[in-house]
């Protein structure tokens, strides 16, 4: 990309961001964070990192910006509107100071470090081994296998600290009914959902099945789903489940606990997380599959928040 | 500059501006009925010509039909959250109306409209 | 149609700038903005700008470090469910502080 583009994203980037920060309407705020993750996801297009791309745009920029979405209205319907307080000058003045100087030597650091690829020049020779060609997806599931094994336990640790933040006669209940309240809306919302979930379901295996070689994996993967499955509640098709219910508590554990067993067993093949010979991409689809599933699963609860006192779902049997 | 160059840039420059005349309806439109038809209808075009410019410049038809699907699901996509956004609008007018003496009738939904 | 990059500002470079400026623009907003919705906001755009850091130093003249990638995509999922949990705790305060309040509610029993 020429350096005119980037520096205009670079400046449109600094420009979303700076409006999403200090607007006063909570809504826009959010609104112009999404925009900031979209740019964002071009500024990586241009650093000819694709998959991390992919993963700020669906992430980044649609998970937190549902999230944010959601938290808002739930906080307006109880007399909030989020918007900022005045503060006083002086902490204005001195943070202004603090955060230019710390800047300033951020910016300085920075640009003592030449950018430059060392690592790909380590990975590369190692790939054939593994029989794919997406290197990223080869750091992420074989060479920092580790790093990726205990990041699924944190999202689902976020789930469980979110679940226990429900109040006492809330448990084992089910999250508030994200459904349109008007029938219309509610009708709109059923159709287009019950496209798109076959939809989703397809692209997910299919980001997955292509992460191997081309962008994508199972975090772009897990994504889509999550995208699908609460859009799908949004619209009446699917209801939320209800939190002790066993299968979602397999789909939740599935990807995790493949990703452990896989590990595990590799001590017999030489250490943990090790891959035995010619097995290693069998491996790996194998848990970038159970560990879409189980992201887009916990991606799409997390969203939908803690569970509330008194709510059913539109449809008594929940998520199969 | 070969001829498909010509053609892709042609379309890149139609499909820019049919944006920044969306964006142009969406700052200058009084209401968001209006300015709602302003985005759906011409950033839609505007996709669908820089999807078009898009395609001819990789030449080849398994990615023309993946741009094809990306603009199909943008294109529906677009018209659930109008319709939603439109409806959600007239939900919250009526809901500002409703002091006036016949409010049973303007509060009510589903009007011949 | 490139233009030559010139000598004193790489593509790396410019995205590491703009993902420092992104850090110092989100302290100073964590700093003086006192609402917590708005502070998740901040502490977000301070985590893009880290991220863009990390990326953006592993830019190479034929290809993309891929260790900080995966580095970032992994920082991508923890930073929202963190987020996640985050949302969850502001949004419980606002409703046990909205339960606390005797204004209304004779009989108002304080949720747990």
């Amino acid at each position: 990309m020429t350096l005119a583009f980037d520096l205009i994203l670079c400046l449109m980037i600094l420009g979303t961001a700076g409006i999403a920060l200090f607007v006063r309407d909570a809504l826009a705020a959010i609104a112009f964070f999404i925009a900031f993750g979209n740019l964002l996801g071009l500024a990586w297009l241009s650093l000819d990192a694709v998959n991390v791309a992919m993963a700020e745009i669906a992430i980044g920029a649609g998970v937190t910006g549902v999230l944010l979405i959601l938290a808002r209205a739930r906080l307006l319907a109880l007399g909030d509107d989020a918007a900022s307080a005045a503060t006083p000058l002086w902490l204005r003045l001195g943070a202004l100071a603090a955060c230019a100087g710390f800047v300033v030597l951020l910016a300085a650091a920075v640009l003592s470090i030449p950018p430059e690829s060392g690592l790909d020049r380590v990975v590369a020779p190692l790939m054939p081994g593994l029989g794919i060609e997406n290197r990223v997806t080869g750091v992420l599931l074989a060479f920092r296998a580790y790093d990726t094994l205990l990041e699924t336990f944190v999202l689902l640790g976020a789930l469980v600290a979110v679940w226990s933040l429900a109040p006492a006669g809330a448990w084992p209940g089910r999250p508030a009914d994200p459904g349109m309240a008007d029938a219309p809306m509610r009708r709109v919302a059923g159709t287009f959902s019950q496209l798109l979930l076959p939809v989703a379901l397809v692209m997910a295996a299919y980001l997955v099945w292509a992460g191997s070689d081309l962008p994508g994996g199972a975090f772009q993967a897990g994504t889509v789903l999550a995208g699908g499955l609460f859009v799908a509640a949004m619209g009446g098709a699917i209801g939320l489940p209800s939190s002790d219910r066993p299968l979602l508590r397999a789909a939740l554990v599935l990807g995790p606990a493949v990703f452990l067993a896989v590990g595990l067993a590799g001590v017999a093949a030489g250490g943990f997380l090790v891959y035995p010979e010619g097995m290693a991409k069998t491996l790996i689809v194998t848990i970038e599959y159970t560990l879409a599933l189980s992201i887009g699963v916990t991606l799409a609860l997390l969203v939908a928040g803690t569970p509330v006192p008194g709510a059913a779902g539109p449809n008594p049997d929940g998520k199969g | 500059m070969s001829w498909t160059d010509a053609v892709v840039l042609a379309l890149l420059g139609t499909g820019l501006a049919f944006y920044a005349a969306g964006s142009l309806g969406l700052l200058r439109f009084p209401d968001t009925a209006s300015r709602l038809h302003a985005l759906t209808k011409a950033d839609n075009l505007g996709l669908g010509l820089v999807a078009l410019a898009a395609a001819l410049y990789w030449g080849s038809l398994a990615v023309a039909a993946k741009i094809a699907l990306v603009w199909l699901f943008a294109v529906i996509a677009a018209g659930t959250t109008s319709q939603l956004l439109a409806r959600r609008t007239r939900l919250d007018e009526a809901r500002l109306h409703e002091p006036h003496p016949d409010a049973a009738d303007s509060a009510r939904d589903g009007g011949p409209r | 149609m490139d233009l030559p990059l010139p000598e004193i500002l790489s593509a790396g470079h410019l995205y590491a700038l703009t993902g420092a400026v992104l850090v110092g623009l989100g302290l100073y907003a964590f700093i003086t903005l006192r609402h917590p919705l708005r502070q998740l906001l901040a502490v977000n755009v301070v985590g893009a700008g880290i991220f863009l850091i990390l990326g953006s130093l592993g830019r190479g003249p034929e290809a993309t470090d891929p260790l900080p990638q995966a580095l970032v995509i992994t920082g991508i999922v923890v930073a929202v469910a963190l987020t996640a949990f985050g949302a969850a705790i502001i949004v419980r305060l606002a409703e046990t502080r909205a339960a606390a309040k005797p204004a209304d509610d004779d009989n108002a029993r304080p949720e747990p």
